[in-house]
């Protein structure tokens, strides 16, 4: 909704709260439910009132409650059976520097006091974390602190130890400590949102005296959308790529009217460097896992001469796909979706031209577009939007890029063949599939738990169960990974069986839909067998216990050459196959 | 310029206040009057307050002194001092 995307008008959001939440509600989209526990130091009313509106907004239907006036403490420390009855799913501490309570250094204070003060402060919030995270073992917001609105020791505040600055600075490195150190701890930056508001009115006292806010009322949509941004990267609903204009947008000047040298991005001019800036802005995403793509209307050899431009950041490989051509941009953002096997809601649309924004908000909803007119202020408005918040930074997030990128030529050179077989051959693909090794352990447990379509039991393991696993001699375990010639898709499939005498039953068979139709099933099957004949096991009996996901497995069994045995009103199948006689059945992958 | 309020003025700032009041409370049959107390409207608690407080602010590019907020007895109140203070 355009009154809530940034930058919005934050007194209309509040003087219009009902409307905006009746608009919303009505509007027929699917939200995935949270429970939202938001214990506070000071009073926390519309903050919830503007956090239900951004939350709606970015697809989460969110149920609060909310403690009692300034309870955070008395909440956590000592239970409340209505908060513990609510079962939250995440857990925001909106306290504030009004809630520092172990007292202030006073210009008496040694050094060692002041570290004492910090300690003990430090361990009164740690203490509220800790009994929190035991008990709900849900994700924890925490607000650090805003600095002091005046400063008593003038600029010294900041470097003396007995300063409230250096008091607060130093406190809120501690926070940063605690959340660097643990899962599922998140900080909300009001240091740096206070900053960016404003101090003086952030903190205008008026607000505190009157209705015990922290902040001044008007902040406080802003605030709300900071927190929000978080909780709804917690659940998965950020932006996963960029689309990008390119006139104007990356360079100034039109490509193919002005020439490569007529268009100007560089160090040259002021204008030139606001483009080279943005430029390197953008770069930045692709270690972040961000997907960059093009949807300009120009010819596809001026976009990649513009793009090739000497002073610029940019080169045409930093992009996953480049649709310069003169279709509807709508279009082209389409096709971008399907080909990133994306939804449109996972883009965000970054267009200087105010009509191509508005055609693509029609025409394809759930794109964000934000507003963005003046090349000084695309950053900001794209990094205030929040469309792409960091709370976890995965090794599969760095290498994310990269894989799309082979995705990618393995289609173009798929399309090249007529022969699906002939293609695979030219993948040139090898496989290890071995015994698991300790150091796969955590991935191996990470994809077991995250398949959901090529997954025969669905059955879910922790890693200590994973690691008994490898421990008990009766199990037969292997794991695949696939490496081909455009690169390595890392460990993609798990298989894991019981001995019971000379039959194996099969407890779990899965496999990432990264790699589908590559064979690697019948490499799996081929190796299972292998080293089940040397174990002097006769028969493998395969389970397949169907969900709402995974009907896309319901006749692997068979396709391998199993005979069915049994089969269930649920659609539960048993199989199974005599190893004496079994022919290999890959021919495409070389193994080992 | 206190007590030199036309009464055209205060017809204005009457339909400009029933506006916000109609926006807040997302209610568009609401019709203040001098009289009209908290007690007259739906949902109008003293958390809404706040919010009423901020949209009126707003609306008429004014401040409330911190007194005033709490102890204004009716829209007539705030009328008055909306005229005395207003900048827009």
């Amino acid at each position: 909704m355009r009154e809530l995307e940034y930058p919005f008008d934050s007194e209309l959001i509040q003087a219009s709260r009902r409307k905006l939440k009746k608009t919303l509600l009505s509007d027929g989209r699917e939200r995935i439910a949270k429970k939202i526990a938001v214990l506070g130091g000071s009073t926390t009313h519309d903050i919830i009132a503007a956090m239900e509106l951004f939350l709606l907004d970015q697809g989460i239907l969110p149920e609060f409650y909310e403690s009692e006036y300034a309870q955070f403490y008395q909440d956590a420390m000592f239970g409340n059976p209505e908060l513990d009855g609510f079962g939250p799913d995440i857990i925001f501490i909106h306290t504030s520097f009004r809630n520092i309570n172990v007292g202030l250094p006073q210009m008496s204070d040694t050094k060692e006091r002041v570290d004492e003060l910090i300690d003990s402060q430090f361990r009164y919030f740690e203490a509220v974390w800790d009994k929190l995270r035991e008990k709900f073992n849900c994700p924890i917001i925490q607000n650090n602190f805003e600095m002091p609105f005046y400063r008593f020791l003038g600029n010294m505040d900041a470097s003396d130890y007995r300063g409230r600055i250096n008091f607060v600075t130093r406190l809120n490195q501690k926070f940063y400590d605690y959340a660097q150190s643990h899962k599922d701890f998140y900080i909300n930056d009001i240091n740096y949102l206070s900053a960016s508001y404003g101090l003086e009115k952030w903190s205008d006292p008026f607000y505190w005296y009157m209705y015990k806010y922290c902040l001044c009322v008007s902040a406080i949509p802003e605030f709300a959308f900071n927190v929000s941004n978080i909780i709804k990267s917690i659940f998965g609903k950020n932006k996963k790529a960029l689309v990008l204009d390119l006139d104007n947008t990356l360079w100034s000047g039109v490509v193919g009217d002005d020439g490569v040298q007529g268009i100007d991005v560089g160090q040259e001019t002021s204008v030139g460097q606001g483009f080279y800036e943005f430029q390197s802005y953008l770069k930045s995403f692709k270690q972040l896992g961000i997907l960059l793509n093009v949807a300009s209307k120009n010819d596809h050899e001026n976009a990649i001469a513009g793009l090739n431009h000497p002073s610029g950041v940019l080169r045409p490989d930093d992009f996953t796909i480049i649709k310069a051509n003169w279709d509807a941009k709508s279009e082209n953002i389409k096709k971008i979706a399907a080909e990133l096997s994306l939804l449109p809601e996972s883009l965000v649309f970054v267009d200087d031209n105010p009509a191509e924004r508005e055609i693509v908000r029609a025409y394809v909803p759930g794109v964000a577009v934000p507003e963005v007119s003046k090349v000084e202020e695309y950053i900001r408005n794209i990094d205030r939007g929040g469309y792409f918040e960091m709370t976890t930074f995965s090794a599969d997030d760095a290498s994310r890029v990269e894989m799309y990128r082979q995705n990618i030529m393995r289609a173009q050179l798929e399309e090249s063949f007529t022969d699906y077989n002939e293609y695979l051959l030219s993948l040139e693909m090898h496989a290890d599939i071995k015994d698991f090794e300790p150091i796969y352990l955590p991935r191996i447990t990470q994809l077991t738990n995250k398949s959901n379509q090529f997954n025969l039991t669905t059955k879910r393991f922790t890693e200590s169960e994973m690691e008994a696993t490898l421990a008990d001699p009766d199990c037969v375990r292997l794991y695949g990974r696939l490496v081909d010639k455009f690169g390595d898709n890392g460990i993609v499939s798990v298989v894991i069986g019981r001995q019971k005498g000379d039959v194996l039953h099969m407890e779990l068979w899965l496999m990432s839909c990264r790699v589908l139709k590559r064979d690697m099933e019948q490499a799996m099957l081929d190796e299972l067998v292998r080293i089940s004949k040397e174990r002097g096991i006769a028969e493998i009996r395969g389970y397949y216990y169907p969900t709402a996901k995974n009907k896309m497995v319901e006749k692997l069994y068979e396709t391998f050459g199993f005979a069915l045995v049994s089969s269930d009103e649920q659609g539960n199948t048993v199989w199974s196959l005599k190893t004496e006689g079994y022919e290999p059945q890959n021919k495409v992958i070389k193994v080992n | 310029m206190k007590g030199d309020i036309k009464m055209a003025d205060m017809k204005e700032i009457y339909g400009r206040l029933n506006e916000v009041f109609q926006d807040v409370f997302d209610d568009d049959s609401i019709v203040v009057r001098p009289e009209t107390t908290a007690k007259d409207i739906d949902d109008w608690d003293s958390l809404e307050h706040i919010r009423l407080i901020a949209a009126v602010e707003r609306e008429f590019g004014m401040r409330f002194k911190m007194g005033e907020v709490s102890t204004m007895k009716n829209v007539g109140e705030m009328a008055g001092i909306v005229a005395a203070r207003m900048t827009r």
